[in-house]
């Protein structure tokens, strides 16, 4: 099978613009202009990663800060000129960065896009608000606590890919209250900067005109060099948080390669294998042939430089320890290679996905973003699919006899701690 | 894009949004069956059985199914509600015709026995699962006290105690009573060939036996009230209340949509400006559900325990307020802006508009276009939404807290 030749390839014509400006930032855009809608995403490098590690939870509280007012706006002001002009948002901090989102009717979008300047800019930090917005962070904390799926795989990432990239954003009601408004000022101004910040349209836009409102916008804004963050992966390979729960929720990791590695697509492919779709081998194993769990997946976990898969099964108690079982038996399996069926599957999945973002702005512009971050350059459907078609069992399955997963991180979240096995941690 | 529609023989109605431009082809069965067709010994088989229809068919094997969804790359799963089940797929064009062979096929599943049995042990799970999770049963138990015995309160997934007395011969009956063919519509949008489409569904579909079905609408009486569960495992205090809204037909619902979105829309609404961006509360948020000859305004609460009494004060304040004063253009003009911009955001892709295309036709019998949407909200008035409020009294509630607080200060 060979995407290119899908009947549905043929009608796309795709082109990414790109331009980086003097401060550094990088623009990117894609026209869709068959779209009504436009969409933006901006990412700052203000992730989790540069929280000071007694202020975990800065950047998070930076985010909410600077969302209540900006460019003389109030927080209200903010808020409601951006829903009139029908902007749907999102924003959100993970450990590489601050992202704020926006899909709108295109119309708008030089509207959007000039608050968001100001957000990023002008961003007016009430202290007056100060209490409200540690507040607002507090109840994010507490409401992680009663959701043992997110907690257990917010503990794994910190166990396998340790500090600063596999910690919570979120921080902790102790690391929150050491936090000042002094800290949010200084955190602001030295994280929302131009240098490695990019900003991705996609949709219904002319990119000339584009262009030139974002310089107007934003070419003048001010870089500043960010220091290197440290690192401390210190791995226990298996810990056991008590928790009184129906479920026992486990999670394991293992190390990969990153997004961007010359084989990074072998171990995707792999790692679709495992979880992709309904015919994958952890929801055949785990779920269809044995009903151990209702919830099963692996996922790719990437920096810059290292990658990591990511698995979660939530299970009752007493089929917690088969449930373990079952699953590493399933990641130790995959070593001894992949079949030409599993692989047609994934291809044809990967390639209803690809084809099938051309339906959504807010979709390419997430995407194009992150392929910069990790690439420094947009790799079009195009290209991606031809990686896609080259993919062969036999080079999945040489990556996978390089690189067996093993030296499992292994978190447990429920009523009894389980057996791991000698020789699997 | 262009709307065509026809009845086979048997009964089975296919609706399609053919749109030349999209990219993908989305299809969906959409049964008019769910938790409020079912009897206390049957609690949980609607959803059981969209488990089970995955499992298989006389011309093919559970691994069959999911393997060939997988060959044709599609995104399908299922849902049940409380009045439907719904099976959908969306593919590229070019697998129209194999996506359509097996949802067919699906829907007469061979309900096997052994799958049966480790089936419900997902089931079981799935429940166990909900039971770990917020809001920790409120919803069900706020939908149970409001509707009391009609059939709307019934608890979508069932008990582990209904579902594991389920037996395959149970789930066959349900089965039979529920799944005629002019009990179900085809729905499809995106790019659509639906000439072929008609073809193939007559092929699959055609000789379906038909039989009459039936659903109990009796009017329900509303109930109102408190009811305080203790669970101390949870952290926070989670909150729902529901209040009598519009059904489904009833063309007031999109008057009252704006006005749960004026007032509890989960950003730049009177609720959001109070509660969450104060952060007395990680979320407090107010939406609509329609059914057949009933609707609800349903609020969702989450914060920490000793707040809570005051939380839900405020909101009835709140409610009171907009009751007594009304609402003002600005906020009418501010959420008719929202909704139709994410109306059209939506639109454009061909999974989410197969959902919007099969509800108005399901439960309206209509069919209306992105612009005939947008038009409708466009049209509401500020007197709309008074006389929404004044048909609707919010105050009037039933209040289901579920958290660590073991006692209730009386807040309304």
């Amino acid at each position: 099978m060979n995407l290119l030749d899908s009947s549905s390839w043929s009608t796309m014509s795709q082109i990414v613009h790109t331009h980086r400006f003097e401060n550094g930032l990088v623009l990117l855009a894609e026209p869709m202009d068959w779209l009504e809608s436009a969409a933006f995403t901006i990412s700052l490098p203000a992730g989790c990663s540069r929280d000071p590690a007694e202020k975990l939870g800065l950047g998070n509280f930076v985010c909410e800060m600077a969302q209540r007012g900006a460019g003389g706006r109030s927080s209200r002001e903010f808020v409601d000129t951006l829903e009139n002009l029908g902007v749907d948002r999102a924003s959100g901090v993970s450990n590489i960065h601050a992202s704020y989102a926006g899909a709108m009717p295109a119309a708008n979008l030089d509207d959007a896009l000039a608050i968001h300047a100001d957000l990023l800019r002008r961003a007016e930090l009430p202290a007056g608000q100060f209490d409200e917005a540690l507040q607002v962070c507090l109840q994010e904390v507490r409401a992680a606590e009663d959701d043992p799926a997110q907690k257990v795989m917010q503990q794994l990432r910190l166990q396998h890919v340790g500090e600063p990239w596999g910690r919570s954003s979120q921080g902790t009601e102790l690391t929150l209250a050491e936090i000042e408004m002094d800290d949010i000022r200084r955190q602001y101004d030295l994280t929302y900067r131009p240098g490695d910040t990019i900003l991705s349209v996609a949709g219904n836009i002319d990119w000339p005109r584009v262009q030139v409102i974002v310089e107007h916008l934003l070419g003048d804004w001010e870089p500043l060099d960010a220091k290197p963050v440290t690192e401390d992966v210190t791995r226990k390979r298996y810990l056991h948080l008590p928790h009184d729960s129906s479920q026992t929720h486990v999670a394991v990791a293992y190390d990969s390669v990153p997004y961007g590695h010359r084989e990074y697509y072998q171990a995707r492919g792999a790692v679709g294998v495992l979880s992709d779709g309904m015919s994958s081998r952890l929801f055949t194993e785990i779920r269809e042939r044995r009903g151990l769990c209702y919830t099963v997946y692996a996922t790719m976990h990437s920096t810059r430089d290292r990658g990591a898969v990511l698995c979660y099964a939530g299970t009752s108690t007493d089929r917690a320890q088969q449930t373990l079982d079952v699953m590493l038996a399933e990641l130790q399996r995959l070593a001894q290679g992949i079949e030409p069926g599993e692989l047609d599957r994934l291809k044809a999945r990967v390639k209803s996905s690809l084809i099938m973002q051309q339906e959504s702005s807010r979709g390419r512009s997430a995407s194009i973003a992150a392929d910069w971050y990790y690439l420094e350059r947009v790799q079009t459907l195009e290209e991606l699919s031809r990686i896609i078609d080259e993919l062969t069992c036999d080079t999945i399955n040489e990556h996978l006899a390089q690189n067996a997963p093993r030296e499992f991180t292994v978190v447990t979240l429920g009523e009894q701690e389980l057996e791991v096995p000698i020789g699997v941690s | 894009m262009e709307f065509r529609e026809t009845t086979l023989a048997d009964g089975l109605e296919i609706v399609a949004e053919c749109n030349d431009r999209a990219y993908a082809t989305g299809l969906a069965f959409f049964v008019n069956t769910g938790a409020r067709d079912e009897s206390d010994e049957l609690s949980g088989v609607s959803h059981f059985l969209e488990h089970m229809v995955f499992k298989g068919t006389s011309r093919r094997s559970a691994d069959d199914v999911n393997r060939e969804l997988d060959e044709i790359g599609s995104h399908s799963n299922a849902f049940t509600s409380e009045e439907r089940t719904v099976y959908y797929a969306t593919v590229l064009p070019e697998y129209q015709d194999r996506a359509v062979d097996l949802l067919s096929d699906i829907m007469r599943p061979s309900l096997r026995e052994d799958d049966f049995s480790t089936e419900k042990q997902v089931i079981i799970e799935e429940i166990y699962k909900y039971d770990d999770s917020p809001p920790f049963g409120a919803h069900e138990k706020c939908m149970a006290a409001y509707f009391g015995p009609h059939p709307l309160g019934r608890n979508i997934l069932g008990t582990i105690e209904s579902v594991s007395s389920l037996t395959p011969k149970g789930m066959q009956t349900y089965f039979e009573h529920r799944y005629s063919p002019s009990n179900m519509t085809l729905v499809a949008a995106g790019r659509v060939d639906f000439d072929r489409l008609v073809e193939e569904v007559n092929r699959w579909c055609g000789q379906w036996q038909d039989f009459a079905t039936e659903r109990n609408v009796a009017p329900v009486e509303s109930h109102t009230g408190f009811e305080l569960v203790t669970k101390d495992k949870a952290v926070q205090q989670y909150v729902v209340q529901i209040a009598r809204g519009p059904h489904s037909t009833d063309p007031a619902r999109y008057a009252a949509r704006l006005l749960a979105t004026v007032l509890a829309d989960d950003s730049g609404s009177r609720f959001y400006w109070d509660l969450v961006e104060t952060g007395r509360a990680e979320y407090a948020a107010m939406g609509t559900h329609e059914f057949q000859g009933a609707g609800i305004f349903m609020t969702y609460l989450c914060c920490e325990p000793q707040l809570a009494a005051d939380n839900l004060q405020r909101i009835h304040v709140l409610l009171a307020k907009a009751q007594s004063k009304g609402v003002t253009a600005a906020e009418l003009l501010q959420a008719q802006n929202k909704i139709c911009a994410q109306i059209v955001l939506a639109s454009e892709r061909s999974s989410h508009r197969l959902f919007s295309v099969g509800g108005a036709w399901t439960q309206q019998r209509e069919y209306r276009t992105v612009k005939e949407g947008v038009d409708a909200y466009r049209a509401v008035t500020l007197n709309d939404l008074h006389a929404i409020l004044e048909e609707y009294p919010l105050t009037d509630n039933t209040t289901v807290a579920v958290g660590p607080l073991e006692q209730f200060a009386d807040y309304a």
